[in-house]
């Protein structure tokens, strides 16, 4: 071990916790945060919370965040650290992306695609100009959603493109799914292992190296085929039951990302595909995650393995930020013991440099 | 025409509609439905966690996406009927209440009020609520307009 455990502090620690508590509430004269506030008001960190704790509930989340001050790792780990106490009563059958309530739904590949280009509440052709009216609390606009719903379908653009057969396919299977909440990782990692790490990965992670492929490193000239974003329905089939039963909904983005590939002795040249899913509406997680999923296919599409982002070891040993914040922070731990005998280690060496 | 619809189905829909309704306004139309009758809690209601699957690529391969916070419940009727909820989120007298409901749906002496004075009205509720995030979202469809050609 590379840390001893030492005694005394206790009071220290109460009052650090104490003084913790008065720095969370802040100027008593402001009222104080609702955990409702933050469910409703800031969402994306809500959303961002769920996605890399791993568990989809919006209340506990908004709890997290204001539990840890709006540390949004720390918030994670909270939730991570909450699901362990609770039973699992069953695994949903796998939801239906293509069933979903769409309320954006995006292609940079089609522009008339059918369901057509649905913006969504999205930052995108904002002008990034700090709104100073938010400061005064100024109601939002209304107005400009005036139009009726219309049930026009929106077939998800893989299987528009597919019928052409120049897009890889999706391959079903039954296989039941590796699980890392149940067994540690190992390796070699098969994709459904590698997409559910990259699902509860640090989105600060993924997006860099999601970016590091489109600048070369394993560059894969990826275009965005489609994000979509809305509520897709849960169904779990309870054994008392025995038929599948619909328990609500979540709010999920997906990304298709769709990328050139000259094909190999086997396969013809066509489009592969690299996927993200994500809790929450999380839009460049979900893209991020599609760079790096298709990076990880490397191998199984013959190409050579030369970047960081193509290396499955390193990417899923290094997205999780609750491991990582854990084997960092650790080293806030006292290690007394082990500098005493580099100390002296040094003052040897030291001494016999000069010698 | 309700009676070729199998019964599994048709309580899969009274199921689906209860797993989203808010326990204040379950419990309000329940009591204008004639109230909840005597009845056993058999089990919970208890939290718990379902894992939630995707599929690779949307269509292949599922894999494990994270979990999901679930209340389940199962409640039992004097009449012996036996009623049960799992409902997302964390609310143990929402998923109580869903599990009261199936059960009563599953009385024919019930079934056609509750359907009428609960199930109907949260249905309608919910289709609104859908109906208006559609709209919102119809509202943000880009029209494209055609751009007149140089090349004539």
């Amino acid at each position: 071990m590379a840390y001893v455990a030492v005694k005394g502090g206790e009071q220290a620690i109460d009052a650090a916790h104490a003084w913790l508590a008065e720095e969370r509430r802040g100027d008593t004269s402001s009222p104080a945060l609702s955990v409702a506030q933050i469910q409703d008001q800031l969402g994306r960190s809500v959303d961002r919370v769920m996605a890399e704790g791993s568990l989809y509930d919006r209340q506990l989340a908004a709890l997290a965040i204001k539990q840890a001050q709006g540390d949004l790792i720390e918030a994670a780990f909270l939730l991570r650290a909450y699901r362990t106490t609770l039973p699992r009563f069953a695994h949903s059958k796998p939801v239906e992306t293509a069933a979903m309530t769409i309320e954006r739904r995006i292609s940079a590949i089609f522009k008339d695609l059918p369901g057509g280009q649905v913006l969504g509440p999205t930052y995108d052709y904002t002008h990034r100009l700090l709104d100073f009216g938010l400061l005064e609390d100024e109601a939002p606009p209304s107005g400009a959603l005036t139009a009726e719903a219309d049930a026009a379908a929106m077939p998800r653009v893989p299987d528009i493109l597919g019928q052409e057969g120049l897009l890889e396919p999706d391959l079903a299977s039954d296989r039941e799914p590796g699980d890392l909440t149940r067994e540690p990782l190992s390796f070699p990692a098969e994709r459904d292992v590698r997409l559910q790490a990259l699902a509860r990965g640090d989105e600060g992670f993924v997006l860099g190296m999601g970016y590091s492929t489109q600048r070369g490193y394993g560059s894969s000239h990826p275009f965005a085929g489609e994000i979509r974003m809305g509520e897709v329905s849960v169904e779990i089939e309870p054994a008392e039951l025995g038929f599948a039963i619909d328990i609500g909904d979540l709010v999920l983005t997906e990304c298709q990302m769709v990328t050139r590939f000259k094909g190999s002795k086997t396969v013809p040249p066509q489009f592969t595909r690299g996927y993200g899913l994500v809790f929450g509406f999380g839009e460049r997680k979900a893209m991020a995650m599609a760079l790096v999923d298709r990076a990880m296919r490397a191998e199984e599409l013959g190409e050579d393995v030369t970047a960081p982002a193509q290396d499955v070891e390193f990417v899923l040993y290094h997205s999780d930020n609750i491991e990582a914040t854990g084997f960092v922070e650790h080293l806030k731990l006292p290690h007394y013991v082990d500098f005493q005998s580099e100390l002296q280690n040094v003052r040897r060496m030291r001494a016999e440099a000069e010698a | 025409m309700t009676d070729r619809v199998p019964v599994e189905t048709r309580r899969q829909r009274w199921m689906a509609i209860l797993a989203r309704a808010p326990a204040e306004g379950l419990m309000t139309l329940l009591n204008e439905a004639g109230g909840a009758p005597e009845y056993t809690v058999l089990r919970g209601p208890e939290g718990g966690l379902v894992m939630v699957r995707g599929r690779a690529g949307g269509g292949g391969a599922p894999f494990n996406l994270g979990e999901m916070t679930v209340t389940r419940c199962t409640v039992r009727l004097d009449s012996g009927l036996v009623g049960h909820a799992y409902v997302a989120g964390r609310e143990p007298r929402r998923a109580e209440l869903a599990a009261l409901v199936d059960a009563l749906m599953q009385d024919p002496e019930r079934a056609e009020t509750v359907e009428a004075r609960v199930i109907a009205p949260l249905e309608a509720c919910q289709a609104a609520r859908r109906t208006e995030r559609a709209g919102k979202a119809a509202s943000t469809r880009v029209q494209f307009f055609a751009m007149q050609t140089m090349r004539t």
